[in-house]
């Protein structure tokens, strides 16, 4: 347990689909993993807006935020959540998940976006990326 | 002994009625015969025969002799101009049918106005908003001539109301139109998540729409009832295979409830399959699928007509299987999933492009593609003998394990939902029932992968290799600023009193069961009522569906 727990406390992670996008396989895998891997998870479901994640991280205290884009929106959504979680004073890093395509790896990252999860990434891949980018902040 | 003569003699008799249908066939112009000369017989093995009841080898006698399976490719992407101009290329170089992609706006019922249309405006299929949209992308494009199929599921009525309406502006009845409209909104609960009402009210949209096609449009499809979503969400090919014919029994059950004759309305559903790489159980899953069709609609939902027993069915490659790494290597996946297509007998096929898992097909890799099932269909002799597999032992076994795996499937449907398939699909929506197998089932795949157990090539082995070049189609920003104008001028050109009016009696109407929506929905997008307007007035007395988060 002691490596998923960072100050003592077990790792808690949001994960959320942001807009229209429905392909939901990937986030629930992702779930599965992280709490396979010791973390609490809080799953919101589909279609959710930038306001409720900030608020499930501030209610749940979470960690860090999950999202899983799938419809080339990446570029618009991501930042975005960025932006509203920073607004909304909270330092949580955002990690995404799904197809993103290479070359927008270095701008979603110049726009504070933590860390990306591409096809393929292992079980182990996922739950390291995690708990990095929360020790980044710490 | 008695037994064996009599079998042989019902065997012969069959062995007979299957050389006068295929006597009676036009035959496509052959040679049947393998590339070295040798002649080949148009079927092998025993009875039934393809084209016997109950059908596991196949609807025609003579196979893909007659005909060979239509290559149907599916395009859409921009603003609906520049699908117009794919279309007419498609037109131009021979194809007869066009299959249209929506934008996720689209088929989430909304405008590209809407908050959460940024970015996704054109991205993953054509912007449709209004008629008028409709009309660019069918415009100088004869509807009478051409068979359409448009995949969209939670506002299909109002898309396919625009159809109707672009047909009648340019002087085609309604009778005349062809095509397929997906309208499988069981399956958005299920897997796909692209749903807008409550299930209830949404299949009322749909034997509304089952309704109107069986009384005054013979050529369209109402229905076509879709496992591939489902595979892809992650199920095993026996739950696709269960889940998409237990939706399929559903549909007949709420059109029977409905008061339509069956006979009127089964031979006009069809179905939609994936093609996964594991060859020899999707081939059992195709043929098992046809069989069990045949079966329950004869004897638990009394069909009488031949029509109404034979399964016909699209099958697309499985995107899932894509893998980002060495995207070339897609190319092989995807010829022997089509393969097994051929071999399970489809309809049509439509085979993916090896760079999809990152982004919509280019030209190029969408023409390797098309060219990939043109080997199969002309170079491989598959398509000389009609279910070439049937009768080897693995092949018959595996098509009964997909049977009996399906047939459990059933049964726990029919014990939840108190004898009826139908309120078994509403309870397993309710209670998360198929939400949970097939997330069930792709984290134990998943788990295979990680531990190594299962090879993926260029995932989790062979992994030498990757350029990680990609040549990717992109999308412009221009696209939702065109659609965006678009939107505005038609909102400001059409009659605003006639838009709230029609959209008022529409709610209305919703409130009473009785009635058929489609005629006032037809007249609701030709007042230029938005897709996402209509959609929000029946919003108001159907409700909006949200799935419950499970993990």
């Amino acid at each position: 347990m002691a490596e998923e727990q960072i100050g003592g406390q077990q790792l808690r992670v949001v994960l959320a689909k942001l807009g229209f996008d429905g392909h939901d396989r990937g986030i629930k895998i992702v779930a599965r993993i992280l709490r396979d891997a010791g973390m609490e998870v809080i799953y919101l479901g589909l279609r959710q807006s930038y306001k409720n994640v900030v608020n499930a991280v501030e209610q749940e205290d979470a960690d860090a935020v999950g999202l899983s884009m799938h419809n080339a929106s990446h570029m618009t959504l991501a930042p975005k959540m960025v932006d509203a979680l920073a607004e909304a004073g909270l330092e949580v890093p955002v990690i995404v998940g799904g197809i993103v395509p290479d070359e927008d790896i270095p701008p979603l990252m110049e726009k504070g976006v933590a860390a990306i999860l591409g096809p393929g990434a292992s079980a182990e891949e996922v739950a390291t990326t995690v708990r990095d980018a929360v020790a980044a902040l710490q | 002994m008695a037994d064996r003569a009599e079998s042989s003699n019902e065997s012969s008799e069959q062995r007979q009625a299957w050389q006068e249908a295929y006597d009676a066939t036009p035959l496509r112009d052959g040679p049947f015969e393998t590339m070295s000369g040798v002649p080949v017989d148009p079927v092998y093995g025993d009875a039934p025969f393809p084209g016997q009841y109950p059908y596991t080898r196949g609807l025609h006698a003579a196979g893909y002799r007659s005909r060979l399976w239509t290559m149907r490719m599916f395009a859409g992407f921009g603003t609906a101009e520049d699908t117009n101009a794919r279309f007419k290329e498609l037109l131009r170089a021979g194809g007869g049918g066009l299959s249209t992609a929506f934008d996720m706006p689209t088929l989430m019922g909304r405008d590209s106005d809407h908050d959460w249309a940024l970015g996704e405006v054109g991205h993953c299929g054509v912007a449709i908003d209004t008629l008028a949209d409709m009309e660019d992308l069918f415009a100088d494009i004869d509807l009478g001539s051409v068979s359409t199929s448009m995949t969209i599921n939670g506002p299909a009525a109002m898309i396919m109301a625009m159809y109707i309406a672009v047909g009648e502006n340019t002087g085609v009845e309604r009778s005349a139109l062809a095509g397929t409209i997906q309208n499988d909104i069981l399956k958005e609960y299920q897997a796909q998540k692209e749903y807008i009402f409550p299930p209830r009210p949404s299949m009322r949209l749909i034997t509304d729409m089952m309704q109107f096609t069986s009384a005054e449009m013979p050529r369209w499809h109402p229905v076509s009832i879709s496992g591939y979503h489902i595979r892809e969400a992650g199920s095993t090919a026996a739950q696709e295979l269960a889940f998409t014919l237990g939706n399929g029994f559903a549909y007949v059950e709420a059109a029977l409830a409905a008061g339509l004759d069956i006979d009127d309305f089964a031979p006009r559903l069809s179905f939609f399959f994936n093609s996964h790489s594991d060859f020899f159980e999707e081939i059992g899953k195709f043929r098992a699928a046809r069989r069990i069709w045949a079966r329950w609609m004869k004897e638990r939902y009394g069909a009488k007509s031949e029509r109404s027993l034979k399964m016909k069915f699209h099958t697309q490659t499985a995107g899932v299987s894509l893998t980002a790494q060495q995207a070339e290597i897609n190319i092989g996946r995807v010829a022997i999933q089509a393969l097994a297509g051929a071999l399970g007998g489809t309809q049509s096929l439509h085979t993916d492009a090896y760079d999809e898992a990152m982004a919509l097909p280019t030209e190029d890799a969408a023409r390797i593609a098309l060219r990939t099932q043109q080997i199969v269909a002309h170079e491989t002799g598959v398509a000389n003998v009609a279910d070439p597999l049937g009768g080897a032992p693995f092949v018959e076994w595996m098509t009964d394990e997909m049977e009996r795996q399906a047939e459990d499937i059933f049964a726990h449907l029919l014990d939840i939902g108190n004898d009826s398939i139908l309120e078994g699909a509403y309870m397993g929506i309710d209670n998360g029932y198929f939400v949970g197998e097939i997330a069930d089932a792709a984290y134990r795949f998943e788990r295979e992968v990680n531990e190594g157990r299962r090879i993926i090539v260029g995932v989790n082995d062979f992994t030498e290799g990757d350029s990680g070049e990609r040549n990717l189609l992109r999308i412009g920003a221009e696209v939702e600023e065109y659609q965006l104008k678009r939107l505005n001028d038609v909102k400001q050109r059409r009659d605003a009193d006639a838009v709230v009016a029609v959209l008022d009696r529409l709610a209305t109407e919703a409130k009473d069961p009785e009635i058929n929506l489609m005629p006032t929905m037809i007249e609701a997008v030709k007042t230029f009522a938005t897709e996402g307007e209509i959609v929000a007035a029946l919003e108001d007395v159907f409700g909006t569906y949200v799935e419950t988060a499970i993990v």
